[in-house]
């Protein structure tokens, strides 16, 4: 029983940290916090859906349009919502929760909800790992998920795009007296936090269905995992997803699914009445905490 | 090229009526007097003639009104709520509980059902008092859902049946005529506890807490009373709509009550309380007449709420206030 918590609370907490990644990075470079993010992961998931049964495209291409389009649907949010409200965090929290609620209940409402609509699995089969089966799709999450951190680790360091990221995050003006627009990057910022849903979302929705419900439990999970680790710290994502992972899969085993979710919630409340700024938070104590 | 710019100017008889000198002659009575007149008549005389299925529609409006109010009031101190629902599911679950296994009265319900969810509000958010803007949101959000999966998990009072048989209310006038008064004490209460010196200090708060700290008062004891003033009208509100429809179930934390307040207050013009109820009575009863979109309508709510906060954030009201109030014209701009 140890042996499975163990791989499966891994394999959870890299699941967590993908679905986490996408919400951290928009919040860490240009500070609007994405109430939208687990409309864009649904999105995703009956984008690629319908391009592979109703277009019958190939899978990997239908999944690359679908994260495309969801990094182009992010970057729309940007350019014709939270531009105008950009600053004032109470409008950008009202603005992007409206329109996350408005794709979600659109998809409840075209009825986009039954067992047909599941994603294919990469490749089929499974592993045997000591006594454990763990199948490939689990083992496709935790590779590319260490692949995408490393990748954006990378990104953000050594790319123009990425510097200038850290750039607008660090100090804006300065960014902006050195040529950067800083608009512009953070549009981008929030597309390719939608565009990183997108990708956790073909990823992990093969294990299951796709269901509208997922999106809420997606956004509170996301900033669930930035709460605790801290808001815009991409280490703290990683321990806290790690935290939060085998949390969950401890509580599944040992009293049940319902409860599964209630930790995350109570681990929210719990970091933000001990350490609001949460574990790894650089932003100040004060700014948050009057 | 004569450039021109649009200046305003307070209407004449504004100024006429601004103090006791609007006693001088009825067209300024008037003038005063109708805009807060106007909803106490609409609203005593609507129970009257309104049809019984419009009377259902009514009263809803009303509770959606009270939601909006009470999340405006929380806005003005400083604390927005992504979640009424919590307020409204913890006062429905409280009298439907009392009412059905401590068997007490409807009368003595309602009363016990809104102090008490009042104060487990209040003593639930208490951690959270220290937090301001988006941390204080995302916790809100995640309460509500919280609660519903506890309920849920450890299948206490009714888990995902509810329970039903709650007592009613006898007669529908009496109904109506509750949730009426209650929202028109509501609004003007509201109105004028932003006005006096407690609700300056709140107001305070939301726009400077270190100054309001450094004058010596404890902003977290206020805003724990704002929180409970808060609780108190949201509970009120499911405690009622619990013996409305003699049911309370994991219904009462939907999203439904988190974002129609949201969207009524954002529409009608934050800040007002009269903005929130004229967006109550604008949204709830335009949904139940395109009711045949069914599920659509949390979408509806929430494109209202996108448009209104991005093109005119200002709201309906503050545009009525000013053009009661004031009038435009254009004028060349001296150079």
């Amino acid at each position: 029983m140890w042996e499975v918590a163990l791989i499966y609370g891994f394999i959870n907490s890299v699941i967590l940290a993908l679905t986490a990644l996408g919400f951290s990075l928009t919040f860490g470079i240009s500070g609007v916090s994405n109430f939208a993010y687990g409309a864009m992961y649904i999105f995703a998931g009956f984008a690629s859906w319908l391009f592979l049964n109703k277009l019958a495209l190939p899978f990997f291409l239908s999944a690359a349009i679908a994260v495309f389009l969801t990094a182009l649907l992010g970057a729309a949010m940007y350019r014709f919502v939270l531009l105008r409200v950009r600053g004032l965090v109470i409008s950008e929290v009202i603005a992007t929760f409206g329109v996350g609620l408005i794709i979600l209940e659109l998809f409840r409402y075209l009825g986009f909800s039954g067992f047909e609509y599941t994603l294919p699995v990469f490749t089929d089969g499974s592993l045997l790992i000591g006594n454990t089966y763990v199948d490939y799709q689990r083992i496709w999450i935790v590779g590319v998920g260490i692949v995408l951190a490393i990748g954006l680790y990378l990104f953000t360091h050594y790319t123009k795009i990425g510097l200038a990221f850290r750039g607008i995050a660090q100090d804006e003006h300065t960014a902006l007296s050195l040529g950067i627009n800083s608009d512009r990057i953070a549009g981008l910022s929030v597309a390719f936090g939608s565009g990183l849903a997108a990708v956790a979302a073909i990823l992990i929705l093969p294990r299951g269905t796709i269901a509208v419900n997922d999106g809420y439990d997606v956004l509170i999970n996301a900033m669930a995992v930035c709460i605790i680790g801290g808001l815009g710290s991409s280490v703290g994502v990683v321990l806290a997803s790690f935290l939060i992972g085998y949390a969950q899969i401890m509580t599944d085993i040992l009293s049940g699914p319902h409860w599964k979710m209630i930790i995350s919630l109570i681990a929210i409340l719990l970091i933000l009445v001990v350490k609001p700024s949460g574990l790894l938070g650089k932003q100040k104590e004060l700014e948050e905490r009057i | 090229m004569k450039q021109k710019r649009k200046e305003r100017i307070d209407r004449g008889i504004k100024a006429r009526s601004d103090d006791v000198f609007s006693l001088n002659s009825f067209r300024e009575m008037l003038y005063v007097a109708v805009p807060p007149l106007a909803p106490v008549l609409l609203l005593v005389i609507l129970p009257l003639v309104l049809p019984s299925y419009w009377q259902k529609v009514l009263i809803s409006t009303c509770v959606f009104a009270l939601l909006a109010m009470s999340w405006d009031f929380l806005v003005g101190v400083g604390m927005v709520s992504l979640g009424q629902a919590l307020f409204f599911g913890v006062g429905s679950y409280i009298a439907g509980v009392s009412n059905k296994i401590l068997g007490v009265p409807i009368w003595i319900d309602l009363p016990i059902a809104t102090v008490l969810g009042g104060l487990i509000c209040t003593v639930l958010l208490t951690p959270v008092l220290r937090l301001r803007g988006v941390y204080f949101s995302m916790v809100t959000l995640v309460l509500p859902l919280m609660l519903e999966r506890i309920i849920e998990a450890a299948g206490i009072f009714g888990g995902t049946e509810g329970i039903t048989g709650i007592k009613t209310f006898a007669n529908p006038f009496v109904e109506s005529y509750v949730i009426v008064l209650v929202t028109l004490f509501a609004l003007f209460a509201f109105r004028r506890l932003v006005t006096t010196d407690y609700g300056l200090v709140l107001k305070a708060i939301k726009d400077n807490d270190r100054a309001v700290m450094s004058v010596g008062i404890n902003i977290y004891w206020m805003k724990a009373q704002a929180l409970f003033i808060t609780g108190c009208v949201g509970s009120f509100c499911g405690a009622f709509l619990t013996h409305v429809y003699g049911f309370v179930g994991m219904p009462s934390f939907a999203l439904d009550y988190s974002i129609l307040p949201l969207s009524a207050a954002v529409v009608g013009g934050m800040g007002t309380f009269a903005g929130s109820f004229i967006g109550a009575f604008i949204l709830v009863p335009l949904s139940e007449a395109l009711r045949g979109i069914g599920g659509l309508r949390i979408v509806l709510y929430s494109f209202f709420l996108v448009v209104f906060i991005v093109a005119l954030p200002e709201g309906i009201f503050h545009y009525i206030q000013r053009k009661y109030q004031q009038f435009e014209r254009w004028v060349e701009v001296d150079k």
